[in-house]
């Protein structure tokens, strides 16, 4: 079974010269921890909107759970999957408590009140993602990567099977990005959620992911396991350019996945992209 | 600019909602017995209590029953209905700043209103809300193209002008409509421009409140999609909102409530900016409390602020929107350098 599958997607935006996804055939297992990698405006963001039903796609269908994303009601497909997106706003004053219990609403009725229920969802979210001292801090006065924490964890009150994150680690600080990522795995190995991650973290999806599927303007120029699709003439050909692919020395479970390193080109003064 | 951060009080905290309705309800019975007593005849508390309670000289009834009841109770339902559109235009804009009048929906409303009686479909006056509906939506649909349109996203600044320009706009239709009209131009200029609830009847109030009721209980379903909303149209649509129907029903409701207020005591401003602000201070944005509280609030000060424009001039009496311009145009100024900090 799979959790999403795509079967030759299409989009294009409207005044655009090419497709941002162009043919886009995948399926996402169910339990897997799935990245999506590619350079800027390789459709990364647009495939996850995709995949979420937030864009129709303008050839080709998206299922989830093996139902057509768009016949999903909106407020059931809330239920089934915690999406952390790479932007949002906060116009007006909330607290970390407020922000993350707004992750229950899909399974509140307009008129309902908050159960018991509800309140434990989100405090077991809250201690998921040690954030049970910061309840009544305003969201504005947090740092970067205790916002971030803070938005998977409303996505994780949401209790849903299947989360997908765009970019969660952009501009967090090492520590961070490691304990992101391991709250990730542990949610795949110990509760049987689906995640679907974005990223420009080559290294640690290739450290924690099954999957990797890598985007090169608006098609997959690869899709399997890190070993598979991290070689070198491959990404040096998406990214433009020169790269190593080494083994991650260790110590750590994952000694042995492939890591990239960028070498430096010596063109200092220009981007030298593309060159 | 990024839209205005207000502040966070220390003491806020998401807590029971009724306390604080009932709070909310103890000044708006405060601000009903000071509106009631105040006036070119002072009245006091004890015997606006009797005379409300049917007791009492009749005289004072007469004054308490026929004159001042009807007009604080038109004051106290015009200016709920101001501030929960307030709330929700601010909600729906994710800006802090937007009101009905900086928006230039009241003006549109009043442009729409003023179109209706002049240009000869006066006879049927149940036609005026309708028509400052029309126009209300009008101007809505205006300032949010030229937002949209100029801004890319709704940028605070591009939003504001716009709302000023088609402001502006709408005055200078009043000004022409009511000149081509020529009934008693200047004053009903004063009247549709700055607003009066100097010709309440129990008739407008009652028809106010039959728009009022049903569009707070379809705005007080929408509660909790505004609170998801607040957050960016597409996290509301992850979290499982139904977003371009919230916004519509959020716009179409909350252009009523300012379109059925202009209709019957003119264009007020700032009623919508002021008391959401301060009820977001006092209990923060969960619009379950937020929209009941600010109609309870946005009674209270619409009564207050027309006690008073009827005794601080006495004998004569200032344009009510005088007043609450006179209160929320410094509290937009602080608002928006503190946005700007």
């Amino acid at each position: 079974m799979n959790t999403f599958t795509a079967d030759d997607v299409r989009f294009r935006y409207r005044g655009a010269t090419r497709d941002a996804v162009a043919g886009l055939t995948m399926a996402v297992p169910h339990g897997s921890f799935y990245a999506m990698l590619g350079p800027n405006g390789s459709g990364k963001s647009t495939a996850m909107r995709l995949l979420l039903g937030a864009l129709e796609p303008q050839h080709g269908m998206v299922r989830f759970e093996d139902r057509v994303v768009s016949d999903w009601p909106r407020r059931e497909l809330a239920r089934r999957i915690g999406v952390v997106s790479q932007h949002e706003e906060m116009p007006f004053p909330m607290t970390v408590r407020e922000l993350v219990a707004l992750g229950r609403y899909p399974h509140l009725g307009a008129w309902h009140r908050e159960s018991d229920a509800d309140r434990a969802a989100v405090q077991r979210a809250l201690e998921r993602c040690g954030l049970t001292d910061l309840v009544e801090r305003p969201a504005s006065a947090l740092s970067g990567g205790e916002l971030q924490r803070a938005r998977i964890a409303r996505a994780l009150a949401q209790e849903p099977r299947t989360l997908v994150l765009d970019e969660p680690t952009a501009s967090l600080d090492i520590a961070h990005e490691m304990s992101i990522f391991e709250l990730l795995a542990g949610l795949v190995a110990h509760d049987g959620t689906t995640v679907l991650v974005i990223t420009h973290n080559i290294n640690l999806a290739a450290r924690y992911a099954d999957t990797l599927l890598l985007l090169h303007e608006g098609r997959i120029a690869a899709e399997g396991s890190a070993a598979d699709v991290l070689t070198r003439e491959r990404l040096e050909h998406v990214y433009g350019w020169p790269l190593h692919v080494h083994p991650h020395p260790g110590p750590g479970r994952d000694t042995g996945a492939p890591q990239v390193v960028a070498v430096a080109r010596g063109v200092m003064g220009r981007t030298g992209i593309n060159d | 600019m990024t839209p205005t951060q207000l502040e966070l009080p220390a003491t806020h905290t998401r807590g029971p909602a009724l306390p604080r309705l009932l709070i909310m309800l103890g000044l708006a019975t405060m601000s009903l017995l000071i509106a009631i007593a105040a006036g070119a005849a002072a009245i006091p508390l004890t015997d606006v209590v009797r005379a409300l309670l049917g007791q009492g000289d009749p005289t004072t009834r007469a004054i308490v029953i026929e004159l001042r009841l009807p007009r604080a109770a038109l004051a106290f339902v015009a200016g709920g209905g101001l501030a929960v559109s307030g709330a929700v235009f601010q909600a729906l804009l994710r800006n802090p700043l937007a009101d009905p009048y900086i928006l230039g929906v009241s003006g549109g409303a009043a442009v729409g209103a003023i179109g209706w009686i002049v240009l000869g479909a006066g006879a049927w006056s149940a036609g005026v809300p309708a028509a400052a509906l029309l126009g209300a939506i009008g101007a809505v649909a205006l300032v949010y193209r030229i937002a949209r349109g100029v801004g890319g996203a709704l940028d605070t600044r591009v939003l504001l002008l716009a709302g000023v320009v088609v402001g502006a706009f709408c005055n200078a239709l009043i000004m022409l409509l009511l000149t081509l009209a020529d009934v008693e131009s200047f004053r009903s200029a004063v009247f549709w421009m700055m607003g009066s609830l100097a010709g309440a009847r129990w008739d407008a109030t009652l028809m106010l409140a039959a728009y009022m009721i049903p569009a707070l209980v379809i705005l007080m379903g929408q509660a909790r999609a505004l609170d998801l909303l607040l957050l960016g149209e597409e996290t509301a649509l992850f979290l499982g909102t139904r977003t371009e129907r919230v916004k519509l029903i959020g716009y179409g409701v909350a252009s009523l409530l300012v379109a059925a207020s202009v209709a019957v005591c003119g264009v007020i401003g700032f009623v919508g900016l002021i008391v959401p602000h301060a009820v977001r201070l006092a209990w923060g944005s969960e619009h379950r409390l937020l929209l009941p509280a600010s109609f309870l609030g946005g009674g209270s000060l619409l009564l207050l602020a027309d006690t008073g424009a009827r005794v601080l001039a006495a004998p004569s009496e200032l344009p009510v929107g005088v007043v609450t311009a006179l209160v929320g145009v410094p509290l937009f100024v602080v608002l928006l350098m503190r946005g700007r900090a």
